[in-house]
């Protein structure tokens, strides 16, 4: 085990962690589930069934489409009912298949035991992409990329993300005590495809038990160790976390092959173990309910594509006496507010909170004074408080000297604003505007160059 | 279940900080520091204080509701903070409508005129003191003897004005003949001027000496810095350099430590060091930068001090120091995570 270790910026918000000791429930496969095709980073697959097929659990619903692309696999035997539109937990309306299931009692998946780990690499990563693995921290990003850096890129080390510095949420700490093999031989898949010499499991020291457990597990492991790390936001995010362990940065604009570091989240190490020892697509994930709405809030196993309400009724339902005034999927820094809650649970839904009015309590936007909290708080030492300004102004090209790049969109400045201002979301609009001009600008320049 | 849900962009919850809870505890932390001059001064404190907060609200509303036509921000406590720090920079005996004019003027030509809070350069309070000063200078120089009765308002009574010890040392030393005779008789500056003054380190400590209204309780203001401290409101780096560099600054150009534990405790160096120099909107918004304003305020607090005409210099550097606040802010960016090591990568057409 390491020292405890952290990165410069951020903070603290009350950690809300509730459910830290509800060990996780398998709910029932629900009557339908709501596919989006598109739940990952990059193209979307082309679908594979039409309306009235009868299909398996587990069975392919979608083809990559290309290689930043994922498939997505039924989640419960069925029939499809519908390929069309639906609305995605996202905001926006995307392709995705409904099935309805036949009520009748699953016959388990038949896992084909193999020893993933005598695999050829290149079979090893045909499997994680066959299995639909994507990053399951909420960055959804096809798995199988992380896997194939560019030969000009070696990676020495894994970290795997186990920290789950978002308030609230428990699902990463609840797998880390169930499954533990699965994560660290998931971090032993990863190692060997990549060449690696050093594997991390990085854990906030909030979880001792999983330190502790991991810790054990990893005795006598010469190359892989546990990293203890500070209980502080946003510790999780890939480059603080590189930062704390490795004391490496990533290059603005970069990535963390940039630094011969590949970070995968433990539930996906999870993943990985399952698709290649077992050849298990990805078609359950474990989502930490909670809110002081939820009657029984917990750590629940539930099919990928499961409505939200249904997700929650399954799990209890809400309190009849606390109305119920916003929902996130995710965490409370940087998960999303539903609108709607028949949009399913999808591959990088870590949590849904239920939240009251009260906890959901909006301020009202004063003026800065000032303060320079919010540059404090910045774990990519920008200076918000002049980026908002600039934004303001539409003055993208200094807004890009600045930074506005970099940023993560992780909350802390406008979580300590005593001024309120809507930083991020400021800097969501002029992220997309500057990436925008920058491109039109670049092509222009290579349209003059011809 | 689908009833109206709230959607918001993350973060979805929020430190519990507001701008009016830092403005009130900013003032919480005052009180010590006031009780101390109800003390010392009597009844005049209180209606010194009081002119001064109702000046700076009269102003506040005035502004906002004739010329902005905005919704009133008294509620913040902006304004209240700016009269309280007003007056706590001018003398107890001041009449009560020359307070209530400071905290007026304070508000609109050293807050409103800029476009209200959080646009100011410079410290409101510190613009009224300096507005009151050049309108009434006898009145801002007449000190009330601490401890002695007063009444509320009026005309002073004969006898009642002091000297403050900072004053009084500047004359001593300013003094060439006295200086000799002191010399010959084997006492210091530092011993003359107690003994004049009849006060001691002690009465430093506690207050009970003549100065302004509220700069004179350095233990009250201590206790109420150090509140400021644990609630996060400011950080050590300006109160620490900016008291520092006067005292070994001190040190340096007298070589006598008891001088440098005199510039120390005298004057308004706690007060502006805990309470006008941390001012957030008018000061740096880096450590950094703090460590650099708190310096260059100490330093002309030095340079004022001891060569310029005025006893006590912390208003002014504190002033001059805010006009190099966008100057400090520019050049102490933060070094940007992953900046340096590698050039932004391009946007890939
Ligand atoms: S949201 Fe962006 S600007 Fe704000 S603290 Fe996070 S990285 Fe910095
Ligand atoms: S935290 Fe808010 S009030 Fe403070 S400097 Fe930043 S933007 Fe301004």
């Amino acid at each position: 085990m390491l020292n405890t270790r952290t990165f410069s910026g951020g903070l603290h918000p009350p950690d809300l962690k509730t459910t830290g000791g509800a060990a996780i429930i398998p709910l029932p496969p629900p009557k339908k589930v709501v596919i989006p095709l598109s739940q990952h980073i990059g193209a979307p697959g082309k679908p594979l069934v039409t309306v009235g097929a009868t299909v398996e659990k587990g069975q392919p619903l979608s083809e990559p489409n290309g290689f930043v692309s994922a498939p997505v696999h039924a989640s419960i035997a069925g029939k499809v009912v519908a390929v069309g539109n639906f609305m995605h937990p996202f905001g926006i309306a995307s392709t995705a298949i409904v099935i309805e299931g036949t009520g009748e009692p699953e016959p388990p998946l038949s896992p084909v035991a193999t020893d993933g780990l005598s695999l050829p690499d290149e079979e090893i990563k045909k499997r994680i992409q066959a299995a639909g693995v994507v990053g399951m921290g909420g960055a959804t990003f096809p798995t199988h990329v992380k896997l194939s850096p560019p030969a000009s890129k070696p990676i020495d080390t894994v970290i795997l993300n186990g920290v789950e510095c978002e308030p609230a949420l428990t699902a990463d700490h609840r797998l880390m005590l169930e499954e533990p093999d699965k994560i660290i031989s998931g971090l032993k898949l990863v190692m060997k495809v990549l060449k690696a010499k050093r594997g991390y499991i990085g854990i906030e020291n909030n979880k001792p038990d999983a330190i502790r457990l991991l810790d054990e597990k990893l005795r006598g492991e010469e190359n892989l160790a546990v990293a203890p790390l500070e209980v502080k936001y946003p510790q999780g995010g890939e480059k603080q976390l590189i930062a704390a362990i490795l004391d490496r940065e990533v290059p603005s604009g970069g990535l963390p092959m940039d630094v011969g570091v590949v970070v995968q989240n433990v539930a996906t190490a999870a993943a990985i173990h399952d698709a290649v020892f077992h050849q298990l697509p990805l078609i359950e994930r474990v989502v930490t309910l909670a809110g002081s709405c939820v009657k029984n809030p917990g750590n629940y196993r539930v099919r990928i594509g499961t409505p939200v309400n249904e997700f929650i009724a399954a799990a209890g339902g809400l309190k009849p006496e606390v109305p119920l005034a916003k929902v996130i999927s995710g965490g409370p820094m940087m998960g999303l507010a539903l609108f709607d809650l028949a949009v399913p649970v999808i591959k990088g839904t870590s949590g849904i909170l239920c939240w009251s009015a009260q906890e959901a309590a909006l301020r009202p936007e004063t003026t800065c004074i000032r303060c320079g909290r919010c540059i404090e708080a910045c774990p990519m030492r920008l200076l918000p408080q002049r980026l908002k300004t600039l934004v303001d102004h539409q003055r993208w090209a200094q807004a890009y000297e600045l930074g506005i790049l970099d940023c993560m969109e992780c909350g802390c400045c406008a979580y300590t604003c005593p001024a309120n201002l809507p930083l991020v979301q400021s800097f969501k609009l002029g992220k997309k505007v500057v990436f925008a001009e920058r491109k039109r600008e670049a092509d222009a320049q290579k349209a003059k160059g011809k | 279940m689908s009833e109206k849900l709230l959607v918001t962009v993350g973060p979805h919850h929020h430190a519990p900080d507001t701008v009016a809870r830092i403005m009130w505890e900013v003032t919480l932390a005052l009180v010590p520091a006031f009780l101390v001059s109800l003390y010392v001064f009597g009844g005049r404190a209180v209606v010194v204080t009081l002119c001064g907060v109702l000046g700076a609200m009269a102003g506040e509303a005035l502004v906002q509701a004739v010329f902005q036509k905005k919704p009133l921000t008294l509620a913040d406590g902006s304004a209240v903070l700016t009269g309280v720090l007003m007056a706590f920079c001018v003398p107890a005996a001041l009449p009560w409508w020359t307070a209530f004019i400071g905290g007026f003027a304070g508000i609109v030509f050293g807050k409103q005129c800029y476009g209200g809070l959080g646009h100011n350069i410079f410290n409101p309070a510190h613009i009224a003191r300096a507005i009151l000063l050049a309108s009434w200078p006898v009145y801002m120089t007449t000190w009330l003897k601490p401890g002695v009765a007063t009444g509320w308002i009026g005309p002073l009574p004969d006898g009642v004005t002091a000297a403050t010890p900072l004053g009084l040392m500047k004359e001593t030393l300013r003094n060439p003949d006295l200086m000799h005779s002191l010399a010959a008789s084997g006492t210091t500056a530092l011993q003359h001027t107690f003994h004049e003054l009849q006060i001691g380190w002690t009465d430093l400590l506690t207050g009970t000496i003549g100065g302004s209204l509220g700069e004179t309780g350095k233990l009250a203001l201590l206790l109420g810095g150090i509140f400021l401290l644990i609630r996060h409101h400011i950080t050590w780096h300006t109160p620490v350099t900016m008291m520092g560099t006067v005292f070994l600054g001190t040190l340096l150009i007298t070589r006598d430590p008891q001088m440098a534990f005199f510039h120390l405790l005298s004057g308004g160096l706690f007060l502006g060091a805990f309470f006008m120099a941390t001012d957030m909107v008018t000061t740096p918004m880096t450590k950094v930068g703090h460590l650099i304003f708190g310096f260059g305020c100490g330093a002309i607090t030095l340079l004022i001090r001891f060569k310029g005409g005025y006893p006590e210099g912390v208003c002014y550097s504190i002033l001059i120091m805010n006009a190099f606040v966008p100057l400090i802010d520019r050049f102490t960016v933060p070094r940007r995570f992953g900046e340096v090591r590698a050039p932004a990568q391009e946007v890939k057409a």
